[in-house]
């Protein structure tokens, strides 16, 4: 009995946990991404031990893919002659990292995963305990197939009602973090709960739960029913939680929201679009193992249809995997996209992180779909990044400054 | 040890520390000339080992790179002190071997450029004004402090030498 976490670790390890205790559990997967992966091979290496299950380990090549510089083509390097040398046949070069692990049923409701990566925590919209970590920590987990947690304490964010029209998942999560501060649930579980989640697509599950690390939650989680399994073919588990204690409770009225807009310079400094639509913008980027599903592309091809962007704001689509590309262009997504004067580029984090492509210059001002807004992580740290739904990123990206979607002309 | 203070504010995030522009490499030395290259552009030419990082809330706050914590480890930093430390940083940096002490006031009470000493084990910060009592890692974090680092717990006796701990409440 408990949390939905708590849950799944006494399943896990055969015995009642609570919230506060230390444990070592097995894992099912330990995911590591072309950045983080080859200090987790050189931890893994210096262990001297041999690899816990080739079959459980994936390495996704995502950060800088494909390779811009030669630094970058050595990462990418280390972590394919390691593959080699392990067996492991979990090599993928085809989006996000946590986007693939999605696509591939890496991650399963009730499961327990972890992630070279802080936003690990994306899978729990599948009901599926993730959480991040370090290289050195993932390279244990690579001989031993095990690491330690304590038991979090559990926040518990229940939204009542209905998100009214132009307001996202993505809006929900900012408005949280508006609230609880960008270390609101530090150290501790988020559970992502009533009837506007219950409402949701697994797509937008995903969103709540990849942000929930960006203010402090070692996981996010949504307790998976009929729409979970669905996207898990049909997989049921029986998860629920049990008599639990929450830490804490916040009650979210879902229908008095409004469009949110992370502003330059933290994820909390969270405003209305009211407060500053209006502002001209030099970029804007859709994509992020955040926003970057098919669910979030539809979003902006709705709007993006029939219209261009503006001439002063250079935008960028970025579907999250193949797998959403292809779907992205079955549905007809990719041409509006292309029409509209977007760039579409590759599967992968895009411009999320200032490390590749879409960076961004002194002084310029951005607007992403992503999580992060720190000076400097999309470029120079003199640039303004502010973080939205994709809704208002295509109404923006249209208008050539911040706008709210309702607000937009209708197309002549 | 002993050396001096430099001060950061709040949310010191781990693309502060290591910009993800920088973050191509797992070389040391690479990783130690970029650390706070642009939050604090003084930093790397002008700290001496010894010195300490003071800081305000959440410090490490987003990208799991332990790339940050190794990058400040390499620059010869006695200790983190900071208001407030975001989960996966001070998990790593407990996990490479980077001192980290939770101390709420340092930051109101030390002064860029102060000169104090740190009892990394105990918590306890000796600057200018006193002694500053702040918390040192325990359970688990402790335990691979006293090993010198993940790696050395897991060589000497795997996860088995590990206990575990039922909380008491």
């Amino acid at each position: 009995m408990g949390t939905l976490t708590e849950e799944i670790f006494s399943r896990r390890l055969g015995r009642t946990v609570h919230a506060g205790d230390t444990v070592v559990a097995g894992v099912d997967v330990a995911m590591a991404h072309d950045v983080t992966g080859p200090l987790a091979i050189e931890a893994f290496r210096q262990l001297g031990s041999p690899l816990w299950d080739a079959t459980r380990i994936v390495f996704n090549f995502d950060h800088v893919m494909p390779a811009n510089t030669v630094a970058a083509a050595e990462l990418h390097r280390v972590i394919r002659e390691f593959c080699v040398e392990y067996s492991i046949t979990n090599l993928f070069a085809e989006g996000i990292c946590h986007q693939v692990m999605v696509d591939r049923g890496m991650a399963r409701p009730g499961g327990i995963v972890v992630g070279a990566d802080s936003h690990s925590t994306t899978y729990g919209g599948l009901g599926c305990f993730a959480t991040g970590l370090g290289s050195t920590d993932i390279g244990v987990v690579f001989a031993t197939g095990k690491t330690w947690f304590r038991i979090p304490e559990t926040v518990r964010i229940d939204v009542r009602g209905a998100l009214p029209e132009s307001v996202y998942a993505k809006d929900l999560a900012l408005n949280v973090i508006r609230h609880l501060g960008s270390d609101g649930a530090d150290y501790c579980a988020v559970e992502w709960t009533g009837e506007a989640v219950r409402a949701m697509s697994v797509d937008e599950r995903l969103t709540l739960c990849n942000l929930s690390t960006d203010f402090g939650a070692k996981t996010g989680l949504v307790e998976p029913d009929e729409v979970t399994f669905r996207h898990a073919d049909g997989e049921d588990v029986d998860l629920h939680p049990v008599r639990p204690e929450y830490a804490r409770t916040l009650v979210i009225d879902a229908g008095a929201l409004r469009p949110q807009i992370a502003v330059h310079p933290a994820i909390d400094n969270v405003h209305d679009i009211d407060e500053v639509a209006g502002t001209p913008l030099d970029e804007v980027f859709i994509g992020s193992c955040t926003n970057g599903r098919l669910t979030d592309l539809a979003l902006a091809a709705a709007i993006l249809s029939g219209r261009n962007v503006h001439p002063r704001t250079r935008t960028i689509v970025v579907p999250a995997s193949r797998g959403v590309y292809l779907d992205a262009l079955a549905a007809g997504y990719i041409e509006i996209f292309a029409r509209a004067g977007a760039l579409v580029l590759n599967p992968g984090c895009g411009p999320c992180l200032g490390r590749q492509h879409g960076v961004v210059g002194p002084g310029e001002r951005v607007l992403s779909t992503s999580n992060r807004n720190y000076p400097g992580r999309m470029g120079s740290p003199d640039a303004q990044i502010f973080l939205a739904s994709p809704a208002v990123a295509a109404a923006s990206a249209v208008a050539g400054a911040i706008t709210d979607p309702a607000h937009l002309e209708a197309v002549s | 040890m002993s050396g001096r203070v430099f001060l950061l504010g709040d949310g010191i995030s781990t693309d502060a520390i290591m910009p993800g522009r920088y973050n191509v490499t797992t070389d040391p030395d690479a990783l130690r000339r970029a650390c706070l290259i642009e939050a604090r552009p003084d930093f790397v030419e002008s700290v001496q080992p010894g010195d300490v990082i003071v800081a305000g809330r959440n410090f490490g706050c987003g990208s799991s790179r332990e790339h940050a914590p190794l990058a400040i480890k390499q620059n010869g930093v006695a200790a983190v002190i900071a208001a407030g430390f975001a989960r996966i940083f001070y998990r790593n940096a407990v996990n490479i071997g980077l001192p980290v002490i939770r101390c709420e006031e340092a930051r109101c009470v030390l002064r860029d450029g102060d000169h104090v000493s740190v009892d990394t084990l105990r918590g306890e910060i000796t600057g200018p004004a006193g002694v500053l009592h702040g918390e040192a890692p325990s359970g688990v974090a402790l335990r691979v402090i006293e090993a010198g680092s993940l790696l050395d717990l897991i060589r000497r006796g795997g996860w088995a030498a590990l206990t575990e701990e039922r909380h008491v409440s």
